[in-house]
């Protein structure tokens, strides 16, 4: 029998055998990491809702849970459509170009119908719910000035948006507040989740 | 040696004689004469030194603590909270085992902050021991990661919007955010799924990796021995029998000046746990008191004390590009910095004791300005915390950036041969 070692021999079969077992490990690893993905269950319970805004006043605004996330519902008064675009000049996106919302919202109403506003009450910043502050001046806290023209408020970070949402430049959220999609089922119905119906 | 002895020595006693027998199948006299009889640390540790011990029972005690946790806990988001609550009210003794675990968790972060200033203080993550730091710096990031976890499984409502922050951190990466916190959550929020696996991450996944990284952080230490406030190797003067001359056994030495530091730290730990377990909202915040609510977000979100500092420097940089990436990007820079240290100090002295006026000033400032940054996390994003985290974050940054530079030029003093009281 030969007593000397094939160092060469040996050190190509070690290599290939680490290289195949890596490639094991890195199929067996898939399961795992696919495991954490949302189940068929958490999909199923991301499904449209559909909201009522029959009760809804002008100025109101409600707030509804879809996906875990409060959709805010703004009734905006004729008024309230007439203040937006006065501050274009001081907003960070005001064209919405960097922000995400579906495509028929992307107007200076960030909306399909100019008077309801649908967006998602998460702080584009890190997540927090925003506050409707959409009486304009110094608020009774003190955390907004004279000068304040009426939107939304970040109480976390202090970002602030305009009646449409739209971020103000130089505040801690870099991108307007997200649009989901959604579409009017009839005039009194929204349905939260699902695009509009393409009409031919 | 004693044990073969004893094993040759019919006439030895019954104890003497089954310690031999186990000896002969498990190295039970060989472990405790390298770890604690025979392990010759320096003569001269300080109060400074007390801290890793702390750590290692603070260690121990979370562990027992969190097993009797999960024993009335339920990890669901219907009972999470409710099952808290039944712990504090109905378990027999619960409230003591909660707050022992509560406390604890910040307990855990003050002896490892105070243990990591000693380490700059004397040059203990200096060659030849940059290993052991690195492995204390993974020890580190993952009782971040373990805090963070546990935080959550109280399904209070800081403990849901801490953690909705915290995940939202990495929806900031550009392409793969949003697939990343979906993957992170198992869902499209934070729901019961979310809470479910961040439970097995914190009572099963972390506590292993943690126990393995403390492991692996004594066996650096010993292998390197410790060192010591005067910065010197005690290796490089041993006497005749081959023992270093400033050299005194862990074992009893060390173990019983540990318990005294042990006893002093539990009469302060009791007096929280007993008389401000709440610590004024530091150690457990008001808003946690009340359930996850997703539809309502605190007044004001800020994580437990101990991750103020690198919160304040992540609401420290700005969003620019439409993206608030860099915060996050400046946060993870801050953290992994520290794996850098033991090449960024180039004093040619270990200790504080031999390093002249510009590290000590240095060293003095990061300090202050470590607890700066904690404060201003703690308090609101407005001024003029903004511009004090700003200050805060540079002065962070150039402590460790410039260190190659001002620890060459700072006037230092001779290390002594052998060393001082």
């Amino acid at each position: 029998m030969n007593e000397t070692i094939d160092k060469g021999r040996r050190q190509l079969l070690t290599a290939a055998t680490t290289l195949t077992g890596a490639v094991g490990v890195a199929f067996a690893a898939v399961p795992f990491l696919a495991s954490w993905k949302p189940s068929a269950r958490a999909k199923a319970l991301g499904a449209p809702v559909e909201i009522d805004i029959s009760k809804l006043e002008p100025g109101g605004m409600l707030k509804i849970e879809w996906r875990g996330k409060p959709v805010l519902v703004v009734h905006r008064t004729p008024e309230m459509i007439g203040r937006i675009g006065a501050d274009d000049s001081l907003l960070a996106d005001p064209g919405s170009n960097a922000s995400r919302q579906p495509e028929y919202a992307r107007n200076p109403e960030r909306a399909i119908r100019p008077e309801y506003l649908v967006l998602l009450g998460v702080c584009t910043h890190l997540g927090c719910l925003p506050q409707n502050r959409f009486t304009p001046g110094a608020s009774a806290d003190g955390v907004l000035t004279a000068s304040w023209p009426g939107g939304f408020f970040c109480p976390c970070h202090g970002s602030t948006f305009d009646l449409s949402g739209r971020v103000y430049a130089g505040v801690p959220a870099p991108t307007n507040l997200e649009i989901p999609p959604y579409s009017f089922a009839d005039d009194n119905h929204i349905v939260i989740g699902l695009d509009p119906v393409k009409e031919a | 040696m004693a044990d073969s002895k004893a094993a040759a020595d019919p006439g030895a006693g019954r104890f003497a004689r089954f310690g031999a027998w186990i000896d002969a199948r498990f190295p039970m006299t060989k472990m405790w004469q390298e770890h604690a009889a025979a392990y010759y640390a320096p003569k001269n540790f300080n109060f400074w030194y007390y801290f890793g011990s702390l750590a290692l029972f603070v260690l121990a005690l979370q562990i027992v603590t969190g097993i009797f946790l999960t024993m009335s806990y339920k990890p669901s988001a219907e009972e999470a909270f409710g099952s808290v609550e039944y712990i504090m009210r109905d378990v027999e003794w619960g409230w003591l085992i909660r707050y022992l675990h509560s406390t604890g968790a910040s307990a855990f972060f003050i002896v490892v902050y105070l243990h990591m200033f000693r380490a700059l203080l004397y040059g203990s993550h200096r060659n030849p021991r940059e290993l052991l730091w690195i492995l204390g710096v993974l020890i580190y990031v993952a009782l971040m990661a373990e805090a963070f976890f546990g935080y959550l499984l109280p399904w209070g409502n800081m403990s849901y919007w801490g953690a909705q922050v915290i995940v939202s951190l990495f929806g900031t990466f550009p392409l793969i955010g949003d697939a990343l916190i979906e993957w992170i959550r198992g869902d499209y929020f934070m729901s019961d799924i979310t809470l479910n696996r961040f439970f097995a991450l914190h009572v099963v996944a972390l506590p292993l990796v943690l126990i393995f990284l403390v492991v692996a952080h004594l066996l650096a230490l010993h292998e390197v021995g410790s060192n010591n406030p005067d910065g010197i190797e005690i290796k490089k003067a041993k006497g005749p029998d081959g023992r270093p001359l400033d050299g005194i056994p862990f074992h009893p030495y060390y173990t019983v000046k540990d318990v005294f530091g042990l006893g002093v730290f539990l009469v302060l730990f009791a007096g929280v746990v007993f008389f401000a377990p709440e610590l004024g909202g530091l150690f457990l915040e008001a808003p946690n008191f009340e359930p996850a609510n997703p539809l309502l977000t605190p007044e004001h979100i800020a994580p437990v004390w101990y991750f103020t500092p690198y919160y304040a420097i992540l609401r420290a940089v700005p969003a620019f590009l439409n993206t608030q990436v860099w915060g996050v990007l400046v946060l993870f820079a801050a953290v992994l910095l520290l794996f850098f240290v033991p090449w960024l100090d180039r004093a040619p002295v270990n200790s504080i004791r031999y390093r002249g006026p510009v590290y000590k000033t240095a060293l003095m400032i990061f300090a202050a300005d470590f607890i700066m940054l904690g404060y201003c996390g703690l308090k609101p994003a407005v001024a003029p915390f903004t511009m004090m985290s700003v200050i805060g974050t540079i002065v962070y940054f150039a402590f460790f950036l410039l260190m190659p530079w001002y620890t060459r030029i700072d006037r230092t003093r001779p290390e002594p041969a052998r060393v001082t009281k």
